[in-house]
């Protein structure tokens, strides 16, 4: 099938299998799975800034899908979610000005690609590290009723209570995420550092922010994929506009990705509801090492993917 | 049967309706608006390119399931 957008040819199923599997990736650990749908369309020849445009375009989708999902579910903290967006924002402005300077200075993909190596092996080898321990501290105490199966543990809470500790005002309350009182500047703090990452890297970044929402602001696994995902629809909107008048979405295979990444969603989404958080994050993990090992690989043979 | 089971034979018919209303709103946008999407994509004006492209993918993302959450309602109460 041609698209006359961008001028590439590929099999619709080629592209609804990924829309697919990015889909329940994206609704059972609340990530944009750019570092997998960049990848799919380059290989299909897709110029790179289309790639990156038109995978934000399918992200937002996605992202709405699933979020929708996650709301009925109880899994979407709004107020934690809103303000998030702004410093997303803020920061994915700051990390593309970066790459400016960099593309400037002519060194740019070096050094894109090992700050993302450390920042993908980082992440992994953090959370693989805490949830064998929070696993560990678990086994052989009763499983939670009903009604705490969202209740959370990591063995980073007391760091995390450390964390939100800092009183900076104003200061809010998130009933929904059952945090007390935590500084705004926080919560902006750390969605401003994903968004800088998201800027600098691509993508949504949400395999930085889940996390980070998870051991420095201290909320649910659950919580945490939900909110990310309605997070994501802001900020990826926002970019997606960007893109398009940049010209660089090829709305046409964003829809067909959608139409697989539409139905993986909810199927993600709905996962999510038979895993406690610790297990979440477990499953987690692999997924920046499969980042890092496509850059790694485009570093050696010199494809840039 | 037992009420988790019956809570996934809900989502799987839920989700293959879904499935079905998603791809015809696919082929619908292929069929009547791909030789006008292009052809907005290369005119100057962008800004109107953007602002389709967006509604298209929000609307694939809200409408379809409203109307499928919708549908399936109707259903339920024609079967009851």
């Amino acid at each position: 099938m041609d698209f006359p957008i961008s001028h590439i040819h590929a099999h619709p199923l080629y592209l609804i299998v990924i829309g697919f599997i990015i889909g329940v990736l994206g609704g059972f650990f609340g990530v944009g799975g750019s570092f997998l749908a960049g990848p799919a369309l380059r290989l299909i020849g897709m110029p790179w800034n289309f790639a990156v445009g038109t995978d934000l375009a399918h992200i937002v989708g996605k992202s709405i899908v699933a979020a929708r999902k996650h709301r009925a579910l109880g899994n979407i903290d709004v107020k934690l979610g809103a303000i998030m967006a702004l410093g997303t924002i803020a920061g994915a402005e700051t990390g593309a000005q970066a790459i400016q300077a960099l593309k400037r200075h002519g060194n740019l993909n070096i050094v894109v690609s090992i700050v993302s190596i450390v920042v993908y092996l980082s992440i992994s080898g953090f959370m693989g590290w805490d949830t064998i321990r929070t696993l560990r501290a678990s086994r052989g105490r009763p499983a939670p009723k009903d009604a705490d199966e969202k209740a959370d543990e990591t063995s980073f809470s007391h760091v995390t209570a450390r964390i939100q500790r800092f009183r900076l005002r104003p200061m809010i309350s998130l009933p929904t995420s059952g945090v007390a009182s935590i500084s705004v500047w926080l919560i902006v703090a750390v969605s401003f550092v994903g968004g800088v990452f998201s800027g600098f890297l691509g993508g949504g970044a949400g395999y930085i922010r889940m996390p980070s929402m998870v051991y420095l602001l201290g909320i649910p696994t659950h919580l945490a994929v939900g909110t990310d995902l309605f997070e994501i629809i802001i900020s990826a909107g926002y970019s997606t506009f960007s893109h398009a008048m940049k010209g660089n979405v090829d709305i046409l295979v964003a829809l067909v990705m959608h139409t697989g990444a539409a139905v993986g969603a909810q199927i993600g989404a709905i996962l999510t509801q038979y895993f406690r958080g610790p297990k979440i994050r477990l499953a987690f993990v692999p997924l920046p090492l499969l980042g890092a090992a496509i850059v790694i690989y485009t570093l050696i043979s010199g494809h840039k993917l | 049967m037992s009420e988790k089971s019956h809570l996934l034979k809900s989502f799987l018919i839920e989700t293959a309706v879904y499935a079905v209303l998603v791809a015809a709103y696919f082929f619908l946008v292929l069929h009547f608006m791909s030789g006008w999407l292009a052809s907005l994509f290369d005119r100057s004006n962008k800004g109107v390119y953007a602002t389709v492209a967006l509604l298209l993918m929000i609307a694939q993302g809200v409408v379809l399931e409203v109307t499928t959450t919708a549908l399936l309602r109707f259903i339920r109460r024609r079967t009851e």
